[in-house]
């Protein structure tokens, strides 16, 4: 029976002090939503992580949340190590950004990102299969393809040493601004003219080391010709008639290279395409930008088109970034946000303008930005580069082998070994059984 | 009377374990433990937890969701590309360790006979290459290797010599990183055996000379039974370090061509962090550890015996 009396400057204050509770959610200060950890790749290009951290920022002052940002080297692997400890640790950013494999590697710790895939193919149009193989596992998608780090590792060519020792004319095979005329750009007409280049001191720089380069182009080279090691269901087909077929045609170009591409490195082709010796090297537009930087003379020689045609169709080495978010990520809902936002085709745009055109999107409408069109010298140099008329096949070596299968034909370098094994003497048999024993224990679980 | 008596007894039984806790923290033994705690906590969180984890790692499945056992190392031992790591890693580690013990040895003898004036200078100067950090020392040695620039390709061509193929051929490869180990390592040698050599008695050499003891009698009867144990102590931390051997391969030849030149740190790294296999790598990283470890055992308990008996 107690009466509890209120003052009236009592009542005033509780009345106040409920208000402002009851508003707190709806007020917005300069970080109202909280903050979005972000690991992007280091750009090798200088300049490039600054418009990464304009757009970011703009973003973050758009939805008043904290961006923060660490650009993370893929020098000496750190990226991965990056990667591997904050899915043991189950603690670190938000957004990661992924190389090609390691989405499908660390699936059972990213957000599935249906929801934001769906709308920017429809948006953006369609992504080819290599990055649909990649960044999906089980049906879902579970990383989202990055403008930031994509690349293509087509022919880089020399226009004066191609027509000089082959008699080819790669700007007309490849004119600027229009369709190719590459019909006859098959594997026959390649490798003869990388015979005649050899002969003519300038072999084609193409490496058989088991770095990323090396594997991507020889990678290639085995879709091209069909011979797929490993099949969809996870079956081993090394010793099929395509196998054996690329074979001879990897020892026949492996004869023309230079004696010690087996030990090339990443740096190994860019170098020797910068050097001058080099007619082609298949890379993207990196070694045309240093070359222009450093010997301008080299520069203007350079082309990038197209990948020869082979039995099976015309293949490219495509190697996707993505970004992917932690599954234990503290806020997905704006890691999402901020993903979108850096796939609009305006911010794609300002991205690859800040590359130098050397980051290639995985989207099909994203092909066309000024940059790969006025890019010089020579001007029209990398018009071919994103394949804008849509006429290679994008590929990944080891697929299309069970992703797990085929990370470790990746990643150990298995198609560059057998050439090696195989140019170094050993019999095809040999090296087939070897390969095949290889594979087996690959598809561990 | 009662009263009193309790609180006497109660006074009595708190001054106790105060005056043994004061005991306790006055004893050597306590000090000594205190002190060394931060160290001790030190290794544990950074040694003795990751080598657990490490065996850890190794016992489970590729996903790392199920215990497997030994499964990890029964796959590793079905491998042929194993077995050529540890045959490669014995070649790497073994050659490495006996020349850079030869050349510390015939170094320090050297170094040990220049007028002690002129020593200080040689022996800063030998000791450059062990300590530069080799991930950068290595990077120079693949440019003098270098494919397609080799440096030393440069010399001999001017000599009319073929370009060698010192990465690309994987004989070449083999003998490169182990050279440029030997190159590295062989500082470490020279500065122990010296130290080793100026502590043996003058006497014992003026005795030998006064019995006609010739120069190999002198080595073999004085040098070498005195410097045994810092040999061995020597030898077995050298071939510890060389078995783990990470940076040198990697930068060189990253285990390349066709596998030639991997040893354990480099199929591991390539395994578990490259090939997302952390499990598989895990057991090929420790897959020498109980080796090392008995032979550690056995020539720590030979120094020790040869202590006792001195």
């Amino acid at each position: 029976m107690t009466k509890v009396k209120f003052s009236r400057r009592q009542v005033l204050a509780t009345t106040a002090a409920t208000a402002a509770a009851l508003a707190m959610p709806y007020v917005r200060g300069a970080h109202a939503a909280g903050k979005v950890t972000v690991g992007f790749w280091d750009h090798w290009v200088p300049g490039a992580n600054d418009t990464m951290t304009k757009l970011c920022q703009q973003w973050a002052d758009k939805n008043k949340i904290e961006v923060q940002i660490d650009y993370i080297t893929s020098q000496g692997q750190k990226n991965l190590l990056t990667a591997a400890a904050e899915m043991q640790a189950r603690s670190g950013h938000d957004i990661l950004a992924l190389p090609t494999w390691q989405p499908n590697d660390k699936a059972a710790a990213l957000e599935p990102v249906d929801d934001i895939m769906g709308e920017l193919i429809k948006q953006n149009g369609d992504v080819n299969d290599t990055v649909k193989y990649l960044g999906r596992k089980e049906g879902h998608w579970i990383a989202v393809p990055a403008t930031t780090g994509s690349q293509f590792k087509g022919p880089c060519s020399r226009i004066d040493l191609l027509k000089k020792h082959a008699g080819i004319d790669v700007q007309a095979m490849y004119p600027a601004g229009a369709e190719p005329q590459a019909d006859g750009w098959d594997m026959e007409t390649f490798v003869t003219a990388a015979e005649k280049c050899a002969a003519g001191g300038n072999p084609f720089g193409i490496g058989l080391g088991v770095t990323s380069d090396s594997v991507d182009g020889v990678g290639a080279f085995f879709s091209s010709f069909g011979a797929n090691l490993v099949d969809e269901k996870g079956d081993i087909h090394a010793r099929s008639d395509s196998v054996r077929e690329v074979m001879e045609f990897m020892k026949r170009l492996g004869k023309v290279l230079p004696q010690d591409a087996a030990a090339w490195d990443d740096a190994s082709n860019n170098k020797f395409l910068v050097s001058g010796q080099g007619a082609m090297i298949l890379n993207p537009p990196s070694a045309w930008a240093v070359a222009k930087r450093d010997v301008p003379a080299v520069a203007e020689q350079c082309w990038t088109h197209g990948m020869p045609k082979g039995p099976a169709g015309r293949y490219g080495p495509y190697l996707p970034y993505f970004w992917g978010i932690w599954e234990f990520g503290t806020n997905k809902a704006a890691a999402k946000d901020l993903l979108v936002h850096l796939s609009q085709p305006d911010n794609v745009g300002q991205l690859v303008a800040a590359s130098g055109g050397y980051d290639l999107p995985s989207f099909a409408n994203l092909t066309k930005f000024d940059t790969w069109a006025n890019e010089a010298p020579p001007k029209g140099t990398l018009f071919h580069y994103p394949d804008p008329y849509l006429q290679q096949i994008k590929s990944i070596a080891g697929a299309p082998a069970p992703a797990n299968i085929a990370f470790q034909i990746y990643n150990q370098g298995l198609q560059t070994k057998m050439v090696v094994r195989y140019l170094q003497g050993e019999k095809l048999d040999d090296v087939l059984s070897w390969a095949e024993s290889e594979l087996e224990g690959y598809s561990r679980t | 009377m009662v009263d009193t008596a309790t609180k006497s007894g109660a006074y009595a039984g708190a001054a106790r374990p105060r005056s043994s806790l004061k005991r306790l923290m006055q004893r050597k033994s306590t000090i000594a433990f205190l002190l060394t705690l931060p160290l001790i906590l030190i290794i544990a969180s950074l040694v003795i937890y990751p080598a657990f984890y490490a065996v850890h790692l190794a016992t489970l499945s590729k996903s790392m969701t199920k215990f497997v056992g030994f499964g990890n190392f029964t796959f590793l031992f079905k491998r042929e590309v194993f077995w050529m790591v540890v045959q490669q890693s014995c070649i790497f580690a073994i050659s490495a360790v006996v020349f850079k013990a030869l050349i510390g040895f015939f170094v320090a003898h050297f170094i040990h006979a220049i007028p002690t004036k002129g020593q200080r200078k040689w022996r800063g100067m030998l000791l450059v290459p062990w300590v530069i950090p080799p991930a950068m020392s290595t990077l120079a040695w693949f440019w003098l290797f270098d494919p397609s620039y080799s440096a030393i390709n440069w010399l001999l061509a001017l000599f009319g010599i073929d370009p060698v193929p010192f990465l690309g051929n994987p004989y070449w490869a083999r003998f490169s990183v182990i050279l440029v180990n030997v190159w590295f390592g062989a500082p470490f040698f020279m500065i122990m055996y010296l130290a080793a050599l100026k502590s043996v008695p003058e006497q014992l050499y003026e005795a030998a000379a006064i019995d006609g003891a010739n120069w190999w009698q002198r080595l073999w009867y004085i040098t070498l039974p005195m410097m045994r144990n810092i040999i061995s102590i020597t030898v077995m931390f050298s071939l510890i370090v060389t078995f783990a051997n990470f940076d040198i391969v990697r930068v060189l030849t990253a285990g390349g061509p066709i596998d030639k030149t991997h040893v354990f740190a480099t199929y591991a790294f390539l395994l578990g962090i490259q090939g997302g296999d952390i499990p598989l790598g895990a057991a090929v990283s420790l897959f020498m550890v109980p080796i090392l470890g008995i032979s550690a055992i056995f020539i720590l308990r030979d120094v020790t015996k040869r202590g006792n008996e001195a």
